[in-house]
């Protein structure tokens, strides 16, 4: 420990602090640019100068180590005198065009010059200008303001594992630009907007929308992936105009993906839905709630007493909160119905687990692993900040590993891969499960087969990382989760856990995925194999949220009555009988359980547009309507804690139910599909969210992708179109991908352009 | 270019012989018996690091900082690489004499690193040269291929158990890239700027290992030291100024060029071994270290000698000992609207006060040149100095600010005139 003075206060600070720490830490505050917490040191500029006993210069406090005994002001005449001369030259060649900035308002420049600036500049001549450049859909530039202090540089090449942004250019002609021809393509690129200190990065999306000081700041949880990212959600006039990250170290750190922070545009959406309807005589009605809701009670009560319980089949999103999964499964369990499921997108029916799927430790935790083996997932695209995380932990000494079917760069410094056809990933983990096995000189698990298998030198590999590791974790992401075998894949990871004593997790995929097997509402398994004679959807869009949409949509286009409880106009006006119109997670109060098990409460942010209603209460109002007991809720609250009241560590449980029996099987030989679920289709906001569907992102995912030897093999060369046959058919435009295998082709899953093709089908690939 | 050749670094050098920068010809000069005297003597690191002391050699790359005791702060004991560089990235205005040395005698600077290298524990170098000289660097190459060869670099040399390799590289003609930790920056494959110190090179340098990095003239140098003894090249120069020195002599002289004679030289004499003004005019002002280095007018100058505490005392700086004479008939104004300009051009752009402040400085001398000039303009450009100054990651900032302040201190009346008349003071 160091014993330093700042501005006249004695503390002690923990050896390799800076003077900026040491201040941070008694609240003093030193006026920064490109001083940021998580970024590596810059210091350049120079407006964290402070005074130094000893020192015959001012030093910037964001570089400067403290020694101990050290005495520092921070604002004495030196070090004001300092600051203000940096706050002159910044402001000489900045354009001062506040009153038409979107930064104004926020923006530290701002708030600095008028603390250290002068009413008037004695700077007279040419002001620089400088073009402003492409960044893409999401990041809108005004480069004229830009300081160059280097935050979003630093950012993209730390944070987002690729510099895609540079500073070329020498002196006054030094210019913030992307590589030449190129755009911010990060899946987390929206965060520079957040780090520029001035005007130069803002939102292209939220550009001249509101001003912030117009804008009331509201706490919520990103309804996407299994993080539960916490927000400010900004919003005037009941209109949600911005989401910005709302800091939880714990969880998204500062941080947001722009899924999380982009997706925000499908809540103000034309497509919304806002009123009631019912579909009679072929012609949708407007109807007001009494009338919809009496249908629909009065419908699946003549369904239960004509086909009996086993008829209806309720069914929703892991983007539905826990009060509206539980009012709905009491909804339906009230009236003897069982049939109640949210894991649409799972292939195998034989997987289950004896408790909550959950990370099997913090998020925190994860990080401090020393190993961590990535088991089926596109992590970045799935969980963009868990993929973050692991790569500023690689920059401290963890060593990750893959076992993918595909070989995507994580950004990060993999310590090994092993990269499979998608059908083989089983085969994977058992070449990786047998090295460990030899390693460790173990016997392998009775119910594991690998007398077939072969371990090769990635596996080998893998293997090493894992049996070294201290904290060792092994995570199955959404890919191994919907992976048709997906109950060996979790077989054979368990057992490599149970062998290195490492943690087994699985990176939950939707907003409260955990929270929907906590109440036990997934139930029914798949729901769509034997079509119901109705169906309830809560959210769910049988196109694009199941595992076969081909199935999916059969089964509610024959059904009797369906029931959609959506926010989004979609294609359930072809198949629905009645729609009400539900609130997103930004009109209503409610609960999402992310990966590490942590229940996250947050209320409305805005108030239900048209006649929309939280679909809780239309539970309410249900149960009450169909004379069930228990429906007599006052708030959400109520409805969380009786859904809570078992407790959630307890029913945390990764275990298998029992025991599957795994053994390797021979590769097919023909042409297989990886289908994944596009960042950008992962649920019902993310798919209406016109900019992020402008993204790099969003474009890859409507090509089929195959490496040089399968186009070859197809005659096909990247920019051709093709016709694929799977059950449906579906026109792509091929591109390449180097790193998959031999006659893998990538085709998304869960997308507009492929919703026809049935992934349990035989799969053909012909140029079109 | 004239060059005086009884000094250290060209020792022996004939400078008509084309093939005189060969190793044949330096060995015949007694070249690289420095290295076998290491070798046969069984030298320790401590005592070539003590000769270094003795010798009094300041680093010739401007700062003139004392080279045994940079040696000393190398952490000999650590484990892991260690590395040399040398600095022949040599772009300040009125500076050639590394690209001279390189050209004329590139052996004296393999050896000076070879035994720099023993010396430190470092067992790689590297020569970053100017990316504006490609002929010389090509030399270069030729003169590390003809020492490997001959066995002074690679595995055990001469025996002694020590391995040492040496690569050029060359730059691309960038003025800060010869700033050593820009240097290493650009060495490592990055944009070149410099690096905010701490940590030292010495501790955190190339490719973040202890890294030592001397100038070109200051390895060339070396050799004579350790085959001759410290004292010798101390006696050569004056007490805290050993050795001789070379400058770079440009400007209003008969005979301008590299000119290698012992520090402590008075002004005078040098000025006559350049052959005296040109056109037999009057001597105005020198700029004695540089373009950064601040100017002195005629009557200090010819009162200085030529070594860094004169010249430190007279309110400059002997800096790289690049000699820039300016003769009666030189405007001022113009003359630093020029200098101004360099820095302009150059600043990397990293950080505030020197990318914002330099084109302040220049647009307003600028200005004055061209008769916009207004009286308030000289206090604005001493305090814009006074704010760039000592703020900066790197140097670069005060080497910009300096010439604005020698000529304001000195020749403030030829600017007030300036801006008074828009027209220059002098005739030219």
């Amino acid at each position: 420990m160091l014993e330093v003075e700042i501005d006249g206060k004695k503390l002690t600070v923990p050896g390799g602090s800076t003077v900026m720490d040491a201040a941070n830490s008694v609240g003093a505050y030193i006026p920064h640019f490109c001083y940021h917490k998580k970024l590596s040191i810059a210091a350049n500029c120079r407006m964290c100068l402070v005074q130094v006993e000893k020192a015959p210069k001012p030093l910037p406090a964001c570089a400067t180590p403290v020694t101990d005994g050290m005495k520092v002001w921070t604002h004495s005449d030196s070090a004001v005198k300092a600051q203000a001369g940096v706050m002159e030259f910044l402001l000489i060649n900045h354009p001062l065009d506040c009153p038409i900035c979107d930064q104004g308002g926020e923006c530290q420049l701002q708030d600095l010059a008028v603390g250290y600036g002068k009413s008037a500049s004695r700077y007279e001549e040419e002001k620089r200008s400088v073009v402003n450049k492409n960044l893409g859909p999401l990041i809108s530039t005004d480069m004229t303001r830009c300081i160059h202090c280097t935050r979003c540089v630093r950012f993209t090449e730390e944070v987002a594992g690729y510099q895609e942004l540079g500073m070329p250019g020498r002196g006054e002609h030094s210019e913030i630009m992307s590589f030449i021809g190129k755009t911010v393509n990060s899946e987390i690129s929206g965060n520079v907007i957040d780090l520029c200190p001035v005007g130069a990065l803002t939102s292209k999306p939220f550009r001249f929308s509101a001003r912030t000081w117009e804008l009331s700041r509201r706490k919520s949880v990103s309804p996407h992936d299994g993080l539960g990212s916490n927000l400010t959600v900004q919003v005037k006039d009941h209109q949600v105009k911005r989401v910005l990250p709302l800091d939880n170290e714990s969880i998204n750190e500062c941080w947001l993906s722009d899924r999380d922070r982009f997706s925000y545009e499908a809540l103000n959406s034309p497509e919304r839905v806002t009123k009631p309807m019912i579909k009679q005589g072929g012609v949708w009605q407007q109807v007001e709630w009494t009338v919809a809701l009496e249908y629909v009670a009065n419908g699946l009560k003549s369904i239960v007493a004509d086909h009996g319980v086993d008829s209806i089949a309720a069914v929703a999103t892991p983007q539905s909160t826990l009060e509206e999964l539980f009012l709905l499964k009491k909804l339906a369990n009230g009236l003897g119905v069982q049939n109640t499921e949210s894991r649409l997108r799972q292939h195998d029916a034989s997987f289950a687990t004896a408790g909550v799927q959950w990370l099997g430790q913090s998020i925190v935790e994860l990080a401090e692993s020393d190993a961590v083996v990535v088991v089926g997932s596109t992590l970045r695209k799935e969980h963009p900040l868990i993929a973050q995380r692991l790569r500023q932990a690689v920059k401290h000494g963890m060593k990750v590993a893959a076992v993918n079917p595909h070989g995507d760069d994580m950004l990060l410094r993999l310590a090994g891969e092993v990269v499979t056809r998608p059908d083989q990933l089983v085969e994977g983990l058992l070449a990786v499960l047998k090295a460990t096995v030899e390693i460790k000189g173990a016997t392998c698990p009775a119910h594991i087969d690998t007398s077939h298998t072969e371990i090769t030198d990635v596996a080998r590999g893998v293997a090493n990382i894992l049996a070294a590791g201290e904290r060792a974790s092994i995570i199955l992401g959404n890919l191994a989760v919907q992976d048709a075998r997906a109950a060996e894949i979790h077989a054979v990871a368990a057992a490599l856990a149970a062998l290195t004593g490492a943690t087994f997790g699985v990176l939950t995929a939707g907003a409260n995925t955990a929270g929907a097997e906590l109440i036990g509402f997934n139930a029914a398994g798949d729901v769509f194999a034997t079509p119901k004679k109705a169906y309830v959807l809560l959210g769910a869009e049988p196109d694009f949220d199941t595992a076969n949409p081909v199935k999916a949509l059969a089964a509610v286009e024959q059904a009797e009555m369906v029931v959609v409880l959506s926010s989004f106009q979609s294609c359930a006006y072809d198949y629905a009988d009645v729609i009400l119109p539900v609130s997103p997670f930004s009109e209503t109060s409610g609960t999402y359980i992310n990966m590490e098990g942590r229940p996250q409460s947050f209320n409305g942010v805005v108030r239900p547009l048209g006649d929309t209603r939280p679909a809780w209460k239309v539970f309410r109002v249900l149960g009450n309507l169909l004379g069930l007991h228990g429906f007599d809720y006052g708030t959400s609250e109520e409805v969380r804690d009786e859904a809570l009241a078992a407790g959630v560590e307890a029913r945390l449980n990764n275990n298998a139910v029992a025991h599957v029996h795994v053994k390797a099987r021979a590769a097919g030989n023909g042409l297989v599909r990886l289908a994944e679920v596009p960042l950008y289709q992962s649920d019902v906001l993310s798919r209406r969210a016109p900019s992020l569907h402008a993204t790099v992102d969003a474009q890859v995912a409507e090509t089929l992708r195959a490496n040089a030897a399968t186009l070859a093999a197809l005659g096909v060369a990247a920019g051709d179109k093709v016709k694929v046959e799977q059950g449906g058919t579906a026109e792509l435009v091929v591109a390449l991908d180097a790193r998959l295998l031999d006659q893998v082709v990538r085709i998304s899953a869960g997308h507009p352009l492929t919703r026809d093709l049935d992934s349990a089908a035989a799969l053909q690939v012909a140029k079109a | 270019m004239a060059t005086f050749a009884k000094g250290v670094v060209f020792e022996g050098v004939d400078f008509d012989d084309p093939n005189s920068w060969r190793l044949e010809e330096y060995v015949k000069r007694g070249g690289y018996a420095g290295l076998r005297r290491i070798a046969d003597e069984k030298l320790t690191q401590d005592q070539i690091i003590a000769e270094m002391k003795l010798s009094a050699l300041r680093g010739r790359g401007g700062a003139g900082f004392p080279t045994g005791l940079k040696w000393s702060f190398m952490p000999r004991s650590f484990p892991g690489q260690k590395y040399l560089v040398c600095n022949t990235d040599e772009g300040e205005p009125g500076t050639f004499k590394d690209l001279d040395i390189i050209w004329n005698n590139p052996h004296a600077l393999i050896e000076g690193m070879i035994i720099g290298g023993f010396t430190m524990g470092a067992t790689v170098g590297y020569n970053y040269i100017h990316g504006e000289v490609f002929e010389a660097y090509e030399r270069f190459e030729e003169a590390i291929e003809e020492a490997r060869a001959a066995g002074f670099l690679g595995a055990n040399i001469l025996g002694c158990g020590f391995d040492f390799q040496l690569h050029a590289h060359h730059g691309y003609g960038a003025y800060i890239c010869g700033e050593e930790t820009a240097l290493l920056e650009s060495l490592e494959g990055k944009k070149g700027q410099p690096r905010f110190k701490p940590p030292f090179p010495a501790s955190f340098g190339l490719y973040g290992k202890p890294t030592t990095i001397n100038n070109t003239e200051t390895y060339a140098s070396v050799p004579y030291i350790v085959r001759n003894g410290g004292q010798k090249f101390l006696e050569l120069g004056k007490p805290n100024n050993g050795g001789t020195k070379l400058f770079s002599i440009s400007g209003h002289v008969n005979r301008p060029g590299n000119y290698e004679v012992p520090l402590g030289m008075p002004f005078a004499e040098l000025l006559e071994l350049a052959g005296g003004m040109r056109n037999g005019k009057k001597l105005k002002a020198v700029i004695p270290g540089g373009s950064s280095a601040p100017v002195l007018p005629a009557d200090i100058m010819m009162n200085c000698t030529m070594d860094f505490d004169s010249i430190a005392k007279a309110g400059s700086m002997l800096g790289s000992g690049a000699v820039i004479v300016m003769d009666e008939d030189t405007c001022m104004v113009r003359a630093l609207e020029r200098l101004s300009y360099f820095y302009f051009e150059e600043s990397c752009g990293q950080c505030t006060p020197c990318r914002e402040g330099t084109g302040w400085l220049y647009r307003v001398i600028h200005r004055i040149e061209h008769g916009h000039g207004r009286p308030e303009d000289l206090d604005l450009l001493l305090s814009v100095g006074a704010n760039i100054a000592g703020r900066t990651i790197c140097a670069l900032g005060d080497a910009a600010v300096m010439p604005v302040q020698g000529m304001l201190k000195h020749f403030r009346s030829e600017f007030e005139y300036h801006i008074e008349n828009k027209r220059c003071l002098v005739d030219h």
